[in-house]
């Protein structure tokens, strides 16, 4: 079990290197962050001696392991537009997509899983079919659609929601949280709804499909012979085996949430991390794109290892094999 | 169902009109937000803009564009080399301290720092020096006749709370060093800071101590971003905002037809052109002569773009063609030069066949798609009017983070550069910037290759002339070369465009400040 936890965290480090040096690299090309920094009418000179200070003018190697050594260090530098540190932009952005994030996935198990049960067990239904058909639009529809109609229509339309933004929120320590106003939960609806759209859709059709077969397996067939009631066969006994992958996607699921929040963010005025990703972009700040995506990584890395992990302490031949 | 409705508003109505003389919030939204509090941290003409609501300059601009006295009362230059400013008696600062010689002192020898980031902005100042608790000199290179311009975007700070707060000098990029003052902000100005969250919203409310006679009636400004022009305009139709600038092109109808909204517009100082590659051959067509160092080359180009097409159709006739390099207001405007060239083809084809190019040839046209209004559909419609006289164009757009460094290397034949003169808004910038030869301080933006001998001298007479008149004379003479050497294919002048609920009156202004201590809120 050790070498295999071993074996796990250094593929994990791996991993990370990787992205960072990706990440680095590909920011090289995004565009040269000096010509974003500077006045309109700047000299020559005032753009070389920027260059010179944000180091910018020595070798790629050398500013890669610069990099390297920095990040390893804890430190993710400055960000070029606004000069604050980029951890601490990191951090006050943070609990805007978490709660995001958390409010999406639970809407999501909370709408996908009924609807998913309705549609395994009255597959011939009017409403199953219904679900069915719409489900497809929710999949198929880009997220900056969804968002921009939500906002049309329950915002400019119906003026129940707000459009933009996060409402009032409160400090706690430091975290911001939106979660005891009414304003903060009014402003959390369209954006968690248009976020949740997609894993609703997921989670349903995965639900469903589960369902149906293990309703087609022997026990359940036993259940019925017994005289079990349908209630029962259905909700203790099968859904209780159909959620086990559910579990597993939404947890993998959380990660890809946190990273196509970009989107919702943009289109909502959320201010998290997405949000802060996509200004970066539109600025060369290279520090600050970098973390980003160093702090997704790590995410990705984490929560597959975490499952890694736990797949082998649920299934001895995993371990078995490692050894 | 409406008649409840109508009794709703007609309720708040009068509970509104209750209220009235007292709270008045002005909530607003732009693309993007500031950068930092920090007003020498960061060298964005929008939040210059924005901080001017806390801080005030020595010199500020008036609703007319003027320069008139803020913080300093009265200046003249004592020597070529030193101007002596009077300071204005009885200012003081949000947190209660006074306003002396001392703050502009510190300001300045923080904002010249060589590690300060918008150092550029004050480049002529080499010191500053107290002569009593309201008298300052401030030292010049040399005669240097922008310096009102110039602290015209210089806010002064207060040197007790830069020495309590470890502020004394700016942030630093390359020693990772930042300060309290990309957070917090203490000035002088019509409004204090409340709150500053970015992406989320700046609050201010009104400073009831201001020096100045108030012109406005907002007690409270709430400041959001929204970067999507969708939402931004979804926002203000639903009521949660008052005000948004810029609004997009696009849903000016859609906004202007709106009931209890307003479209308000004006030109922008902004001036939208093309420049041309001047160097021995051109990118598309290496290893021959550039067909573009031949004059008549330059005017065919010119003469084949239909403006007034342009103008109707992609700007929605929002723009003002132009034929000069900078807008009405500017300094170093004439008349005589903003001539339009006309659209000619036939003639553009004679003008090419007499170069010698009667087939035309190959050239690139790249452009930025995220930077000026509709620059892609612009450059679009340009491509296919030069491919029309035979000039083939292949069309590269891109965003302005890879575009910009593409320009600033030489590495395009023909490209769209906007330039509106500021900070200083004088014309005297697109002659030390985009017409001279990259040398010290001068052709910062001009990888193009375009030299002039007659140009070159007359911004460096320009740069030490004292006397307006005459300086005025040398910028004129000198666009007047670049228009008759087609330095540039100036296009137009981009308008502002911004969307108000109605009783809400806000000034434009062509440098697209947004200036709200001019606004009023009914």
């Amino acid at each position: 079990m050790l070498r295999f936890l071993i074996a796990r965290l250094g593929q994990a480090a791996l991993v990370m290197l990787a992205v960072a040096a990706v990440s680095f690299l590909m920011f090289r090309f995004v565009g040269d962050p000096v010509a974003g920094m500077v006045r309109e009418d700047a000299s020559v000179q005032e753009k070389a001696e920027l260059r010179q200070a944000l180091g910018l003018d020595q070798p790629v190697l050398v500013q890669f392991g610069r990099f390297l050594g920095r990040t390893i260090r804890g430190d993710f530098g400055v960000s070029y537009r606004n000069q604050r540190p980029v951890a601490a932009l990191i951090a006050e952005r943070l609990p805007a997509t978490l709660e995001l994030v958390l409010m999406a996935t639970l809407l999501s198990l909370a709408l996908g899983i009924p609807l998913g049960v309705l549609c395994a067990l009255k597959p011939d239904g009017v409403a199953a079919r219904l679900v069915q058909a719409v489900s497809l639009i929710g999949i198929s529809t880009p997220t900056f659609v969804t968002g921009i109609v939500l906002i049309l229509t329950f915002a400019v339309t119906l003026g129940l929601l707000p459009s933009f933004g996060r409402g009032q929120t409160v400090q706690l320590g430091p975290w911001s949280t939106g979660f005891l106003t009414v304003s903060g939960l009014k402003a959390l609806v369209l954006p968690s709804i248009t976020l949740a759209l997609y894993q609703l859709t997921l989670i349903m059709r995965l639900v469903r499909s589960e369902l149906i077969d293990v309703l087609s397996s022997d026990y359940i067939r036993f259940a019925r012979a017994r005289g079990l009631s349908l209630r029962r066969i259905h909700f203790t006994l099968a859904l209780r085996n159909a959620l086990m992958p559910v579990i597993t996607v939404t947890g993998l699921q959380i990660g890809s949430l946190i990273a196509f929040a970009i989107v919702t963010e943009t289109v909502f005025q959320w201010p998290g991390m997405g949000l802060l990703f996509i200004q970066a972009v539109s600025f060369s700040d290279v520090p600050v794109m970098a973390a980003y995506l160093l702090f997704v990584g790590l995410l990705f890395v984490l929560i597959n290892t975490v499952v890694d992990l736990l797949y082998a302490v649920v299934d001895p031949r995993l371990r078995v094999k490692a050894s | 169902m409406n008649r409840i409705v109508t009794l709703l508003a007609a309720v708040s109505a009068a509970a509104l009109a209750a209220n009235a003389g007292e709270a008045k919030t002005l909530r607003w939204s732009a693309n993007t937000d500031i950068a930092t509090l920090d007003p020498y941290a960061h060298t964005e003409s929008f939040t210059t803009a924005m901080l001017h609501h806390v801080f005030d300059p020595l010199v500020r601009r008036g609703r007319t564009m003027q320069l008139e006295p803020a913080l300093a009362t009265g200046w003249k230059a004592i020597k070529p080399d030193t101007w002596r400013f009077e300071l204005r008696r009885g200012v003081k600062f949000h947190n209660g301290n006074a306003f002396t010689a001392d703050d502009v002192v510190a300001s300045v020898t923080r904002l010249i720092d060589p590690a300060t980031r918008a150092k550029g902005n004050l480049s002529a100042v080499i010191k500053a020096e107290k002569v009593d608790d309201f008298t300052v000199d401030l030292v010049t290179k040399g005669p240097y006749p922008l310096l009102l311009n110039d602290l015209a975007g210089i806010y002064i700070m207060d040197k007790e709370w830069m020495e309590a707060n470890g502020a004394l000098k700016a942030g630093n990029i390359s020693t990772g060093a930042t300060t309290a003052a990309s957070t917090s902000a203490i000035g002088t100005g019509p409004f204090k800071l409340e709150s500053y969250k970015p992406d989320a919203g700046t609050n201010m409310v009104v400073n009831a101590d201001w020096w100045d006679k108030p012109e406005h009636n907002v007690t409270r400004i709430e400041f959001k971003p929204i970067k999507s022009d969708a939402t931004r305009v979804a926002a203000l139709l639903s009521g949660e905002l008052e005000l948004i600038a810029p609004a997009p092109l696009q849903d000016l109808a859609r906004i202007g037809a709106a009931s209890g909204f307003k479209v308000i517009e004006e030109p922008a100082l902004r001036l939208i052109f093309l420049g041309l590659n001047h160097r021995p051959e051109l990118l598309a067509m290496p290893g021959q002569k550039n067909p573009m160092l031949d004059l008549k080359v330059r005017q065919a180009l010119w003469h084949a773009i239909d403006l007034d097409a342009i103008q109707k159709r992609v700007m929605r006739a929002k723009s003002r063609n132009t034929g000069t390099l900078v807008a009405p207001p500017v300094p170093g405007y004439a008349q005589a030069n903003d001539a339009l060239l006309g659209y000619d083809p036939e003639k553009a084809k004679k003008l090419l066949a007499e170069a010698g190019f009667p087939n035309g040839f190959k050239t690139g046209l790249a452009c930025p798609n995220d930077r000026y209004i509709n620059d892609e559909q612009t450059c679009v419609a340009i491509a296919a009017m030069w491919t029309r006289i035979g000039v083939q164009t292949e069309l590269k757009t891109e965003s302005r983070a890879t575009y910009f460094p593409r320009i600033d290397k030489g590495e395009v034949d023909a490209f769209m550069l906007g330039w509106a003169t500021l900070p200083p808004m004088d014309g005297f910038s697109v002659l030390s910037a985009l017409l001279t030869e990259p040398k010290e301080a001068y052709g910062g933006s001009n990888r193009m290759g375009y030299v002039n001998a007659r140009i070159e001298e007359l911004t460096r007479l320009a740069a030490v002339e004292l006397d307006e008149p005459k300086r005025r004379a040398m910028l004129v003479e000198a666009l007047k070369i670049a228009r008759d050497t087609v330095a540039y294919i100036p296009l137009h002048q981009q308008p502002v465009a911004w969307a108000a609920r109605s009783g809400v009156e806000v000034p434009q202004f062509p440098d697209e400040y947004v200036r709200l201590w001019f606004a009023q809120v009914k």
